[in-house]
């Protein structure tokens, strides 16, 4: 005899109450471990370009293999940061309207954030 | 009032601070701070890039507080967080795929994360002073 309670159908789509399911836990999992590498070379670059003038920097970043994992390391890493906000807001923040407000400012910030970085990037690599 | 109404007052669950801190909370906890530390850090080096992609006068302004004292003690507490949330969550993968979970594993990978997110930090931290 089945003990789930759900059907067949409900399992196999493996959505839960909320009809989101492990998406956000997934999400989270997989934006952590593309971040293991970007992250190590991102600590070690910036080490090594921490003290760098304007014409170093600006060289470094246009660089295409630099260009590519840094525009990784921007969207991956604020995609990761905002979904672990998130998780944090919905523990500790209790009202719901602040709690919404709160994951909403925190999304629009890392979207706005995130795509100035990448422009930036983009700008500097492409000469404008 | 009706019996249904009135406010009960049930005995409170002890609260966290009649606990003794374990090695196992503590990087829990930590792990949220570095990860909430990261979130603002990110946003501190967007905003270089985006720096880097503007004249070299603001750029220049912007770098010199990186160079100075504040900005590498800044950097070092940077590497910290993100040595530490790396290590710790690559022992929270080990978790989610069913590994580590006795006792004495969840210690001494608790303890290898410390060691090597502060080896990790002091290491690269002065390797970048010494660049400047």
């Amino acid at each position: 005899m089945n003990s789930d309670l759900r059907t067949p159908l409900a399992r196999a789509r493996g959505l839960g109450s909320a009809r989101v399911g492990v998406h956000h836990w997934w999400a989270q999992r997989l934006t952590a471990i593309a971040l293991i590498p970007l992250v190590v070379w991102f600590a070690i670059s910036l080490v090594m370009m921490s003290g760098a003038d304007y014409g170093a920097v600006r060289a470094w970043i246009g660089s295409p293999v630099v260009m590519v994992l840094l525009i990784l390391t921007i969207a991956i890493g604020l995609h990761h940061g905002q979904l672990g906000l998130q998780v944090v807001i919905e523990d500790y923040v209790h009202g719901d309207g602040f709690k919404l407000a709160l994951i909403v400012a925190v999304r629009f910030i890392a979207v706005l954030f995130g795509l100035a970085a990448i422009v930036a990037v983009l700008r500097i690599g492409f000469g404008s | 009032m009706s019996v249904a109404n009135r406010p009960v007052h049930r005995p409170l669950s002890p609260h966290l601070q009649v606990y003794k801190p374990q090695l196992t909370s503590v990087l829990s906890i930590l792990h949220r701070a570095t990860g909430i530390a990261l979130s603002v850090g990110a946003l501190y080096l967007a905003t270089w890039v985006i720096y880097a992609a503007s004249n070299p006068t603001a750029y220049a302004l912007f770098q010199g507080f990186n160079t100075s004292i504040l900005g590498r003690i800044v950097l070092g507490g940077w590497l910290f967080c993100t040595f530490y949330h790396l290590c710790n969550g690559i022992r929270h993968l080990f978790w989610d795929a069913g590994y580590g979970f006795e006792l004495k594993d969840a210690y001494r990978s608790g303890w290898i994360v410390v060691a090597v997110a502060l080896i990790a930090t002091a290491v690269s931290w002065i390797v970048g002073l010494r660049l400047v």
